[in-house]
């Protein structure tokens, strides 16, 4: 039976990308921030899982609006990466595990989540950030990946209740997956940021420590929020909190912080990671 | 066809902020359409050497032409546009979001900066 080790979740802002590619890691501005990953990677180093199931939300790259999924499930056995209109770096396609990704999308609907199945799946910075983050030193990585999409573009969007409940769901699939391998659950964005309008640049400091908190001990409390409610206190793009909530979901046993670092600001946006073992 | 715009705006329930609904979706698709296209080199060459000429292959109406003209972000948020697709646009003029988010409050680039700081 495959286990689930623990849920990984990470901002996914754009710059994050270029000030990899251009190794800016010990600039005084990105230090503070790459610092915080450290005791991350020691984790990974040790445990070294053998797949990453990544909850993201697609910026315009793979969906449209023409044809947008609330959760869309790959299934392909690579990923590929593409220009997303403004100047980040494209790669190698990323590992994919059509198995496993089939073995998902038969348990989550057999239990009512009736997700969108993709055999071709673009991934943008949403996915590509966290896992250069992640894997700092080979991109793409050994890592078999099982990308699952969320749509935080069009509203209605799934309500964060569901989202914790997709990430049940897909602990459950794991758990009947039938070999031993270690699965880390990533979920990537966030933390509080909005990028338009008026209130433009609205960071919420207060927020973002009560979900660390939450997410650790009490994931219900976001859970319980409306997506509204998301927007207005983590702003417009803060509501990509949506998709730690679903990592956290997918963790069924007794829940331990392994590291979390915030910083203010990366770009626009209040900059989080948090890692939880799950024994 | 070009589609008519809606002068009715879906009411902000959280100040200074856009809900991209059903409502602002349907005003703003031929927008958002253009902006996705711009995923390609190409798109983003022929918009940038004739952007009306691009915008009228995409039906926007007038006053979305406009706004694309002039980058002005709030008003394509009103008529439509979603973040997300407006970036690959302003991208294409070289405009982060921290320039984005100056525009949109009046600041200078350094007032905004400074503003995003203080919160820490």
């Amino acid at each position: 039976m495959a286990r689930i080790i623990g849920a990984l979740t990470s901002s996914h802002i754009p710059s994050i990308g270029n000030a990899i590619s251009n190794g800016k890691q010990e600039d005084a501005y990105w230090k503070p921030f790459f610092d915080g990953y450290q005791p991350v990677l020691r984790w990974l180093e040790r445990e070294k899982p053998d797949v990453a199931i990544v909850l993201y939300n697609d910026h315009g790259l793979n969906f449209f609006l023409n044809n947008l999924p609330t959760f869309a499930v790959g299934a392909a056995s690579e990923y590929t990466t593409k220009d997303e209109g403004w100047g980040l770096p494209v790669f190698p396609p990323y590992k994919g595990y059509p198995e496993m990704s089939w073995h998902v999308i038969e348990s989550l609907i057999a239990q009512d989540f009736d997700i969108a199945m993709c055999q071709e799946m673009a991934m943008d910075h949403a996915f590509i950030n966290p896992m250069r983050l992640f894997w700092p030193t080979e991109n793409p990585p050994a890592i078999k990946t099982i990308p699952v999409a969320i749509n935080t573009v069009q509203f209605p969007l799934p309500r964060p209740a569901r989202c914790y409940a997709l990430g049940k769901a897909i602990g459950n699939a794991v758990a009947s997956w039938p070999t031993e391998e270690k699965v880390v659950v990533i979920g990537t964005g966030g933390m509080s940021h909005q990028l338009d309008g008026e209130r433009a640049g609205f960071i919420n400091k207060k927020f973002d420590e009560m979900c660390m908190e939450a997410l650790l001990n009490n994931p219900e409390k976001l859970a319980g929020f409306s997506s509204l409610e998301l927007v207005r206190e983590a702003g417009a793009q803060g509501a990509e909190i949506i998709m730690w909530l679903a990592a956290r979901g997918a963790l069924h046993g007794k829940v331990s912080r392994i590291h979390s670092s915030y910083h203010i600001p990366i770009s626009n946006t209040a900059a989080g990671v948090l890692a939880l073992a799950n024994n | 066809m070009i589609a008519a715009i809606p002068t009715t705006q879906t009411p902000q329930l959280i100040p200074g902020t856009y809900i991209f609904d059903g409502r602002m979706a349907m005003k703003g698709y031929n927008l958002n359409r253009m902006c996705y296209s711009f995923n390609s080199a190409d798109n983003r060459k022929k918009f940038k050497n004739f952007p009306e000429a691009y915008c009228h292959s995409y039906n926007l109406a007038p006053e979305q032409i406009h706004a694309v003209t002039d980058l002005d972000v709030l008003r394509l948020l009103q008529l439509g546009g979603n973040i997300y697709y407006l970036a690959k646009l302003t991208g294409i003029y070289g405009m982060t979001v921290q320039d984005l988010g100056a525009q949109q409050t009046g600041l200078s680039l350094d007032e905004f900066r400074a503003m995003l700081v203080a919160q820490a």
